[in-house]
């Protein structure tokens, strides 16, 4: 027996891929932040010690990973508030689609126009 | 053969706490909270002044000798912590068939997570500015007329 879901609210089309980003944002901001309260931790143990950690932030290849930490906590966060309207405000599942697409544009939007200005600060180094 | 799913509206019937409640509402109360605390963070440390680049031992310094920032990181750590433990903790529940290894992990990441909220506190409310061993180039310039009394 097969069901074809036509697409709800969860499934399928813009409902199951905001709820896909938003895991896999999710997941990947919590490893990031694991890591982070470590290498702040640093400074605990020498201002030495913390500097020549914090140095490996600025190189070419983690900087660019910066951007997609950017976008994914951008992306997390509006798509956040999203959810909690879906929720608890009246209209939210029937502006759930366009509110998706709003948070979409503004994430892209702002790591686009963060993007030149940190290039320039890590491939530089 | 069809699932009996349970009316989804029907009032509780349990009389005990219902903490999946209060972690749901969590998430909820957190979330908003945390795009002022992190959006800021970000903002402040990442998009102005010289990004990256200025990040070391005595920008840290700088902003942690006002307890306005001490206060606005220990904030968003905890708050971040545990919202996105609970929302690991969702995840693995929702991907783990075998009860043992489901309170393994869950066990596990409640672990790691207590440890680094104790971490992270520490770090802040024990953090020395102007260590007295280290090399005076590194420090936040505050050091010098301390140093030089
Ligand atoms: C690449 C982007 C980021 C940079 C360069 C950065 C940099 C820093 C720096 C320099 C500190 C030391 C204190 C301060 O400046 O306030 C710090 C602390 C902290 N950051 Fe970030 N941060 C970034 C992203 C994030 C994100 C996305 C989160 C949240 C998920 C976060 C959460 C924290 C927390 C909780 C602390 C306090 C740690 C402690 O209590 O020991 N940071 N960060
Ligand atoms: C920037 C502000 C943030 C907002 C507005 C926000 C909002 C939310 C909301 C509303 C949920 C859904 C909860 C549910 O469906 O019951 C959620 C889930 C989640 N959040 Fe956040 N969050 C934020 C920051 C973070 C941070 C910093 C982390 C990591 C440390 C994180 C990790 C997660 C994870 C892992 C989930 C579970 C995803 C899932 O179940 O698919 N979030 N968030």
């Amino acid at each position: 027996m097969s069901v074809v879901p036509a697409g709800t609210l969860y499934r399928g089309k813009v409902g199951m891929w905001s709820w896909v980003l938003h895991r896999v944002s999710g997941v990947a901001i919590f490893f990031f932040l694991l890591v982070h309260v470590l290498d702040t931790a640093l400074v605990r143990v020498s201002p030495e010690a913390y500097d020549i950690v914090i140095q490996s932030y600025k190189t070419p290849i983690i900087g660019l990973a910066e951007l997609g930490l950017v976008g994914a906590i951008l992306f997390h966060g509006l798509n956040g508030v999203r959810i909690i309207l879906v929720d608890f405000w009246s209209k939210g599942t029937r502006y759930q689609n366009a509110m998706f697409w709003i948070v979409l544009v503004l994430a892209v939007g702002i790591t686009a126009y963060f993007t030149p200005g940190h290039l320039e600060r890590i491939l530089e180094f | 053969m069809s699932v009996q799913i349970e009316i989804p509206n029907s009032p509780r019937k349990e009389k005990v706490t219902n903490w999946e409640k209060y972690g749901w509402l969590y998430m909820r109360i957190s979330g908003p909270l945390l795009i002022v605390l992190i959006f800021t963070h970000v903002f402040v440390n990442l998009f102005t002044g010289e990004g990256i680049k200025q990040i070391d031992f005595a920008f840290v310094a700088g902003k942690w000798a006002d307890p306005f920032w001490q206060w606005w990181d220990v904030s968003m750590l905890w708050l971040a912590l545990i919202h996105g433990t609970l929302g690991m903790r969702t995840i693995i529940n929702d991907y783990t068939e075998k009860p043992k290894l489901r309170t393994g992990l869950v066990g596990t990441l409640w672990s790691v997570s207590g440890a680094l909220i104790l971490l992270g506190t520490l770090v802040v409310f024990t953090f020395d500015p102007c260590p007295a061993t280290a090399d005076p180039n590194l420090l936040p310039s505050f050091c010098e007329a301390i140093a030089s009394n």
